[in-house]
């Protein structure tokens, strides 16, 4: 049964491994699928919010982890 | 079918692969090396025969699935492990964590099952060819979920996994040439490229998913990578700089 935990959190850890990263690139997809479906006529406005939303939690995480411990 | 949407998938699982083939082949050479090439070889062979039972298994799956909820959805898993590899592959480059070693994850395994010695004789075998399975089937997981997520959708499974597979022999061609870790692959820059890809594949789905109509349509992916590009080596530009608070 551990062994299946571990493999399980193993494969997990695939996609997440910054918890906060990842929350926030959920969140920027789900604020894009909102801006997709209340705007339908304007759907590179979702696009637009969903690139420049992952650019930014890509390189607010890198500057937070630099302010952080060394042992990101 | 578009070179500007081939090229890249065959790329980014050719790269890919070629990183998580290295990682693999260090923990079955560590195996064969310290308890025997038997079991390491037995456990790499169940290994790929469940990867293969598990690609033989999710392919028809993928056929019943709507297309722009295939996409959604492998979008979101492409672009957090896109992001994953890009954010760890910048802290590296800039020095805020330790880069991956070969000759360390070596050393440290071979230590690990030396350690882990037992009298039985049949159990070390288990033990052994137990390690080199997960190895094998943890990092071919990496292998296929990215030959799926870059090639499904667009009917790119095929040049994907032929790029994937062609890393894999790649590697297990040098590893056996040397026997020893591949440690003059350049890692990091190889984990920063397909973190480049990956993430830029993911955003382009997932636009596509949601329905959004790139400009350049598949073209869009290659602006998409550029971005990512130019944001990630931003990004290791502002890691490196001394933090303002550690210098007052």
């Amino acid at each position: 049964m551990n062994e299946l935990i571990t493999a399980l959190a193993q494969v997990a850890h695939l996609f997440v491994e910054d918890g906060a990263l990842a929350l926030t690139i959920l969140g920027v997809v789900i604020l894009a699928a909102l801006f997709a479906f209340g705007l339908p006529d304007h759907p590179l406005v979702a696009g637009a919010i969903l690139l420049a939303g992952c650019l930014a939690a890509l390189i607010t995480n890198v500057v937070r982890a630099r302010r952080g411990p060394r042992s990101a | 079918m578009s070179w500007t949407v081939t090229a890249p998938a065959v790329f980014s699982a050719f790269l890919s692969s070629l990183v998580e083939a290295v990682e693999a082949l260090t923990i079955v050479l560590a195996v064969g090396t310290v308890r025997g090439w038997r079991p390491a070889g037995l456990g790499t062979l169940a290994g790929l025969i469940v990867l293969v039972l598990i690609v033989l298994a999710l392919g028809p799956l993928l056929d019943r699935v709507p297309l722009d909820l295939l996409q959604l959805a492998i979008g979101i898993l492409l672009l957090l492990f896109g992001m994953r590899w890009l954010r760890k592959a910048i802290l590296r480059a800039a020095g805020i964590i330790a880069r991956h070693d070969e000759t360390l994850a070596y050393a440290s395994e071979t230590a690990q099952l030396r350690a882990q010695a037992s009298p039985l004789r049949a159990q070390l075998d288990w033990v052994a060819a137990l390690a080199s399975f997960k190895a094998v089937l943890l990092e071919g997981l990496e292998v296929v979920f990215i030959v799926i997520a870059v090639g499904a959708g667009r009917g790119l499974i095929v040049p994907a996994s032929l790029g994937a597979i062609a890393a894999c022999l790649l590697v297990a061609a040098a590893g056996l040439a040397v026997h020893r870790p591949l440690t003059r692959v350049p890692e990091n820059t190889l984990k920063f490229a397909v973190g480049v890809m990956l993430s830029a594949f993911g955003v382009f789905w997932i636009g596509e998913g949601l329905g959004v109509a790139w400009p350049g349509a598949d073209l869009a992916i290659v602006a998409f990578a550029g971005l990512f590009l130019a944001v990630g080596l931003a990004g290791v530009g502002l890691a490196r700089q001394p933090h303002r608070e550690a210098l007052q």
